[in-house]
């Protein structure tokens, strides 16, 4: 179980300055900056969560606190019992973490050499780590895989190995800081899936940064949105969805455009068709379509409900973020 | 142990990858130092002592340098390159997993072409030993692997020392490079024939001269002092304060993460 109360922590970052000055090369002027403020959260045993936030929202720093490599300045924080920067040894045994944009994998090596190295570090009994490698590898397809020298493998093969490497001594939490940046969609889809078998499987608890919102509709019910350091969300993904809940429609006509009533919006405009969008707040669909099936030919009505990324990116709007 | 060892056999996989590359740079290395040994040579065909120590004398001290310095070089690389280990990351990797850093860094890479100069320190020691003029017993050998081993120690912290400095400035310092590699290159004679000054801050700021010039005196009879003799243990409590003071650097990046 994850237990954050009041998490603070400020950076001091060196001010640009306008002029390049002999003097500014021995004397910086440093600015504090709030990189979390007051942030508190907890989450069960076997939840999954999505951390969301623009760039520089804190997550990574959330991230590095919960691990154990970073010391907030004030604040408590308690993961399975332990405090995290304090124990760093004995804490990290029982945590998973992957980056996205690094790999812990030994370069040259095959996969599986990696995976031996693992074992010596986390002193992973001989029995135990049989059994985890061969029910991961087996759940992902590795077998293929990790004979072959980690830097022949494609991304969203590397991306699988190295989710692997960090369940190997069957940590109770993982950590994941943007599993799926830059891979492509049949990779992303796999690797999705694997982290939903995981948790299902063996109750993991999970902590997904991301800026994929398909991650977070396949994976999570609950998310936490963070900015400027602070947390303006956490809650079920639907309730968000229901607050922004707005039905899209648009019609499309053929004729010449017709003088438009207030309602309907031009949306884009072809030679001898032309595609409105209806603002349900002011005019309803059945007279919107009276009005128009006087004055052109209907040819097609779409609606669908905002997406989930349509959703962050009017709540990126609406905090200003 | 067994874990070093393992990080030990994963680099020499990983080497074994690219043979040709790594039997080049052990060549090359060997090449580059083999110049200073010209020098020496050179300096010695116009003069027959330097500073009162002779040839055999002067080449022992080089090959015990060379020796000490490129062993700790193949094995504490990790902290030779520890800037990079901070700005890719893999730090915070090493702080991810339950092991000691100092061991994982340790482990993190090695540099094999060190073994040319190595090779080049172990075949000057077979000319020279036996034509030094030293008599081998059984205390002059312990005081000769005495030099080595502190050497070695005495190197590897002085690497660390500069890993430390990184948490502070998060760049290397170009500038340390003068007690890393300038005490390899100032090493290769003894500290006494740069004058008083560069013994002193060789003997207290960067205790090289406990390993080279003190005992190198003793051993070739230049003093009787069997303090002397010992010097090259002054590198353990200094050892310790390094460690220390990478303690210190560790917290001091944990609570900025930078």
């Amino acid at each position: 179980m994850i237990k954050v109360e009041n998490i603070s922590k400020s950076y001091y970052v060196s001010e640009k300055r306008e002029k390049t000055k002999i003097r500014n090369l021995f004397f910086k002027t440093r600015k504090q900056i709030e990189a979390l403020d007051n942030i508190s959260f907890s989450v069960e045993d076997g939840e999954m969560v999505g951390y969301i936030g623009p760039n520089g929202a804190g997550k990574s720093s959330t991230i590095k606190i919960l691990s154990g490599i970073l010391t907030p300045d004030s604040g408590k924080c308690t993961i399975n019992g332990m405090v995290p920067w304090e124990e760093r040894v004995k804490y990290v045994k029982n945590i998973g973490v992957v980056f996205g944009q690094r790999s812990q994998l030994w370069w040259d090596l095959p996969v599986i050499e990696s995976y031996n190295l693992l074992k010596e570090i986390y002193k992973i009994p001989k029995n135990q780590y049989k059994r985890t490698l061969f029910r991961l590898t087996d759940m992902l397809d590795l077998d293929s895989l990790i004979n072959i020298p980690a830097r022949q493998l494609s991304l969203g093969q590397r991306m699988r190995c190295e989710i692997v490497a960090a369940l190997l001594h069957e940590p109770r939490i993982l950590f994941l800081d943007e599993p799926t940046i830059g891979l492509d969609a049949v990779s992303k889809k796999s690797v999705r899936q694997f982290i939903k078998n995981i948790n299902k499987e063996s109750n993991l608890t999970l902590l997904l940064t991301t800026h994929d919102m398909q991650d977070i509709e396949m994976l999570t019910k609950r998310i936490i949105f963070l900015a400027k350091g602070k947390i303006l969300f956490d809650g079920e993904i639907e309730t968000i969805k229901q607050k922004y809940n707005k039905k899209m429609v648009y019609i499309k006509c053929k004729g010449n455009k017709p003088n438009l009533i207030e309602g309907i919006e031009i949306k884009d405009e072809d030679e001898g068709y032309f595609t409105v969008k209806l603002d349900k707040k002011k005019i309803t669909e059945e007279s919107a379509i009276k009005y128009l099936i006087s004055r052109s030919e209907i040819i097609d009505i779409t609606s669908h409900d905002l997406s989930t990324e349509e959703i962050v990116i009017q709540m990126y709007k609406d905090y200003q973020v | 142990m067994i874990l070093y060892i393992q990080y030990l056999k994963a680099y020499f996989m990983s080497i074994s990858q690219y043979k040709k590359s790594a039997i080049l740079t052990i060549i090359g290395q060997f090449l580059t130092s083999l110049f200073s040994l010209l020098g020496i040579n050179f300096l010695f065909s116009q003069f027959n002592s330097l500073g009162g120590f002779t040839y055999e004398e002067i080449l022992l001290c080089y090959s015990n340098i060379t020796f000490a310095f490129s062993l700790a070089e193949f094995f504490a690389r990790g902290f030779d390159t520890f800037p990079y280990l901070i700005s890719d990351g893999r730090f915070d990797r090493i702080l991810l997993r339950p092991r000691g850093a100092i061991l994982q860094i340790l482990g993190a890479t090695f540099e094999i072409s060190r073994l040319g100069r190595l090779f080049q320190a172990i075949l000057i020691y077979i000319w020279v030993l036996p034509r030094s003029k030293i008599v081998w017993n059984f205390f002059n050998i312990f005081v000769l692997l005495e030099i080595q081993i502190c050497g070695f120690v005495l190197f590897v912290s002085l690497f660390i020392l500069y890993a430390t400095i990184c948490f502070f400035t998060t760049q290397g310092l170009e500038i340390f490079n003068i007690f890393t590699d300038g005490s390899r290159e100032f090493g290769k004679y003894p500290f006494a024939v740069y004058g008083d000054k560069v013994l002193k801050i060789f003997t207290y700021v960067v205790p090289v001269a406990c390993i080279q010039y003190y005992p190198i005196s003793y051993l070739t009879g230049k003093t009787g002092n069997m303090l002397y003799a010992f010097t090259p243990l002054f590198v353990i409590p200094y050892t310790v304060l390094v460690v220390i003071f990478w303690k210190i650097g560790v917290k001091k990046y944990t609570s900025t993460g930078s």
